[in-house]
C-alpha cells in the first residue's frame, strides 16, 4: 500500500450509531492500511454547510477521497466485507466472510 | 366533522396559488405538512415551487426546496419559464436549496444501519439560514429509490415532518401515484403525512388532457371537495378554476338593457335584463352573428363598453359583416367603447381561454360581453369540462354585474337543438331560437323568445328578414306549427280559429 488513503466520515452527533462506526472504521484501517491513512470525523450537527457542500444525507457516510475513484459508503461500517470492497482493499484471502474476529 | 373546543383551530396559510386558497377555504394548514399526490407529469413539481414563489412575492416569506430528484439546476431553469426567477431568489436569500438529488455516476455501497440525520441537519440549517416560513419537498419516490430500506426512510420521513411542525414551518411534500384513482401515494409516504392530503390529476378523456386539483383531507379544518380543474400558464404557473366555489349570489337587476334591436326588446317585455345570461341558439346563417352585432351596436350607441369574443370568424370577417348590417365596429374601437378579440378555438385549452377572457373582461371593464360562439368552444374541449367552462363564465360575467350573450350553433339546419344547449340552457336567464322555415318551397327565418327569466314575453314564433340595415321582425307565423321541431306543418286558417277559441281564456291571464 503506497498511496495514501483519505477518509472523512461524516456522522450525526454522539449516538451509539456513531461510537459505532468510528470503532469499525478505525479496526478495519489499523487492520489493513497501518499508518497510511488519515481520517477526519465530521459532525453535521456542528458543520452543516459541510454536508451540504458533500451533499450528504445518511449518516453514517463514509467518503473514500484518495485514492481515487471517489467513493461513498453508508452505514455504521459493520459489514466489513463491504466496506474493504469500497476502499478497494483485498479481502483477506483466508477467510469467505472476509473478517478476522 | 366537530373540533374539540378546547384545541385551537387550525390557522390556514394562504398558499398564493392563484384559485386554490379559494378551494381551500383560505389555504393549506399552517404549520403542518400537506401531502400533494399525483402521477407523473402531474405538475407535483410546479405546485411545490409555486409555493415557495407565491410566499416570496405575494408575502415575503422566505422558503426551502428539498430537491430528491431533480438537481436544482434544472429546476431553475424549468421554473423560469414560469416567470418564476429563483437564482436572484437565491442570491437575496429568499429561496435556498437542499440538494438530495442523486448524484451521477457514484458510487454507493452500503455497510450496515443508518438514518438520514445529515438530511434533517441540512433542512434545519436552511430554515434557519433564511428564516423560512416554507418549504417543499419533492419527490419522496426519489427518496425511496435512492435508499434500499423503505421502513428507515419513511422513519427518517416522520422525523423531518415533526420537526419541522416544531419549528413552524409550512410544508408540502410531494409524492407518486401509479394511477389516478387508486392507492394515494406509493411507498405508503401517506402513513406519516396523513393528516392533509392533495392529489393533482392529469387524466386523458376524449383524446384530451385535463388537470384537475382535489384537496383529499385537512384534519381538523375545512375545505371544497370534488375536483377542480386548473392549468398552467407562463408567467403565472398554476391557476385553479375554483368553479362551485364561486358563490352563485348573484343579484338580479331589474333594470332593463336593449338588445340592439327595438323589436326584439318589444319581444322580451322590455329588453334584456341587465345582469343576466342570454343563450341564442340556431343553424349555420340564420342571424346569430347578426344579433350578437346588434347587442353590442346596441351598447355602444347607448356610451355603453362592450367586448367580443369571436371563435368562429376572423376579424375582417367580422367587421365586414358588421358593414354589411350598416354597424361600423372599426368607429366603436377607435372611440374606445369597443373591443373586438378574434381567436381560434384551436390555439389552447378551454380553462386557458377562460383565464385570458377573465383578464380581458377584468382589463376592459366592459358593459356587456358577447361570445361568438360558445360551440366553436365546445369542439376543443370535452362535455364536462365545457359545463364547467360555462358556468365558470357565466358565474363571472354575473359578479360583473354587465350581460352577457352568447351563441350556440345547432348541427341540423332544420331545428334541433344543439349539445351546447343541453349544457347550458340552465345556467342562462333567457333563451332566443333562430330557426330556418320551409315555407312552400322557400327558406325562411323564424325567431322565438324561448325563456325570459322574472319577465313576461312574447311567445310568438315570428318571422324575421335581413338586410343591409340589420334584422327586421315582423309577424308571427301563424299557419304553421312544428318549426321548433323542425316539421313545419301548415294548418288551414279554419283550424287556427278554432284553437284560438279553444285557448280563449288562458291566453287572456298570461
Amino acid at each position: 500500500m503506497t498511496s495514501k488513503f483519505v477518509l472523512k466520515l461524516y456522522v450525526t452527533g454522539q449516538t451509539p450509531r456513531t461510537e459505532r462506526a468510528i470503532q469499525n472504521l478505525r479496526r478495519i484501517c489499523e487492520q489493513n492500511l497501518g499508518s497510511q491513512y488519515q481520517l477526519f470525523v465530521i459532525d453535521v450537527l456542528e458543520q452543516p454547510h459541510l454536508a451540504e457542500q458533500e451533499r450528504i444525507l445518511a449518516t453514517p457516510t463514509l467518503i473514500k477521497e484518495l485514492p481515487p475513484p471517489v467513493r461513498r459508503i453508508i452505514g455504521d461500517l459493520s459489514d466489513t466485507l463491504k466496506v474493504l470492497q469500497g476502499l478497494d482493499l483485498p479481502v483477506h484471502p483466508t477467510g469467505t466472510g472476509g473478517t478476522q474476529e | 366533522m366537530t373540533q374539540n373546543p378546547r384545541q385551537p383551530a387550525i390557522e390556514k396559510l394562504p398558499t398564493g396559488i392563484s384559485g386554490f386558497d379559494l378551494i381551500a377555504n383560505g389555504g393549506i394548514p399552517s404549520g403542518r405538512t400537506t401531502l400533494v399526490s399525483g402521477t407523473a407529469g402531474s405538475a407535483k413539481t410546479v405546485f411545490a415551487a409555486q409555493f415557495l414563489a407565491e410566499g416570496i412575492r405575494k408575502y415575503g416569506e422566505p422558503g426551502v426546496f428539498v430537491t430528491f430528484e431533480e438537481p436544482p439546476s434544472d429546476i431553475r431553469r424549468n421554473m423560469e419559464s414560469l416567470g418564476w426567477d429563483i437564482p436572484t431568489w437565491e442570491s437575496e436569500g429568499r429561496w435556498a436549496f437542499v440538494d438530495a438529488s442523486p448524484q451521477p455516476g457514484e458510487e454507493v455501497l452500503f455497510a450496515g444501519s443508518y438514518d438520514l440525520g445529515a438530511l434533517l441537519a441540512r433542512i434545519e440549517n436552511a430554515v434557519r439560514r433564511i428564516g423560512a416560513k416554507r418549504l417543499s419537498m419533492d419527490s419522496l419516490g426519489a427518496i425511496f429509490t435512492q435508499f434500499a430500506d423503505g421502513a428507515v426512510v419513511r422513519r427518517e420521513l416522520f422525523r423531518i415532518v415533526s420537526a419541522l411542525k416544531r419549528m413552524g414551518v409550512t410544508a408540502i411534500m410531494t409524492g407518486e401515484r401509479t394511477q389516478e384513482y387508486g392507492d394515494i401515494a406509493r411507498y405508503g409516504v401517506e402513513e406519516f403525512v396523513a393528516d392533509n392530503v392533495i392529489i393533482l390529476r392529469n387524466v386523458l378523456e376524449d383524446e384530451k388532457r385535463r388537470r384537475t386539483i382535489e384537496i383529499l383531507k385537512f384534519r381538523g379544518t375545512s375545505h371544497q371537495k370534488g375536483e377542480f380543474p386548473f392549468t398552467i400558464m407562463s408567467g403565472e404557473g398554476m391557476v385553479v378554476i375554483p368553479l362551485s366555489a364561486i358563490e352563485l349570489k348573484q343579484r338580479s337587476s331589474d333594470i332593463r338593457i336593449t338588445s340592439g334591436n327595438p323589436e326584439l326588446d318589444r319581444m322580451c317585455g322590455g329588453g334584456f335584463f341587465r345582469d343576466s345570461i342570454i343563450l341564442v341558439s340556431g343553424a349555420t346563417g340564420t342571424g346569430k352573428t347578426l344579433m350578437t352585432t346588434e347587442f353590442m351596436a346596441g351598447g355602444v350607441n347607448r356610451g355603453e363598453r362592450c367586448l367580443l369574443f369571436a371563435f368562429e370568424e376572423s376579424r375582417e370577417q367580422l367587421f365586414r359583416n358588421a358593414t354589411g348590417w350598416g354597424v361600423d365596429f372599426e368607429q366603436m374601437e377607435r372611440d374606445g367603447l369597443l373591443r373586438v378579440v378574434c381567436e381560434y378555438p384551436e390555439t389552447a385549452g378551454l380553462e386557458d381561454h377562460l383565464i385570458a377572457m377573465k383578464k380581458l373582461i377584468q382589463e376592459f371593464r366592459p358593459n356587456r360581453v358577447a361570445v361568438d360562439s360558445l360551440s366553436a368552444l365546445e369542439r376543443v374541449s370535452t362535455i364536462r369540462g365545457f359545463r364547467e367552462f360555462v358556468i365558470s363564465l357565466t358565474s363571472f360575467i354575473k359578479h360583473q354585474e354587465i350581460a352577457g350573450l352568447f351563441t350556440s350553433t345547432t348541427p341540423s339546419l332544420m331545428g334541433g337543438e344543439s349539445v351546447t344547449e343541453t349544457h347550458i340552457s340552465t345556467l342562462t336567464d333567457s333563451i332566443i331560437l333562430l330557426r330556418y322555415v320551409e315555407m312552400f318551397g322557400e327558406m325562411r327565418r323564424g325567431l322565438t323568445v324561448l325563456k325570459m327569466r322574472g319577465s313576461m314575453h312574447d311567445k310568438d314564433i315570428r318571422e324575421f328578414t335581413i338586410d343591409n340595415r340589420g334584422m327586421h321582425i315582423g309577424r308571427p307565423f301563424r299557419q304553421v306549427t312544428g318549426i321548433l321541431s323542425g316539421n313545419p306543418i301548415h294548418i288551414a286558417p279554419g283550424e287556427i280559429d278554432r284553437m284560438n277559441q279553444l285557448f280563449n281564456d288562458e291566453d287572456k291571464q298570461t
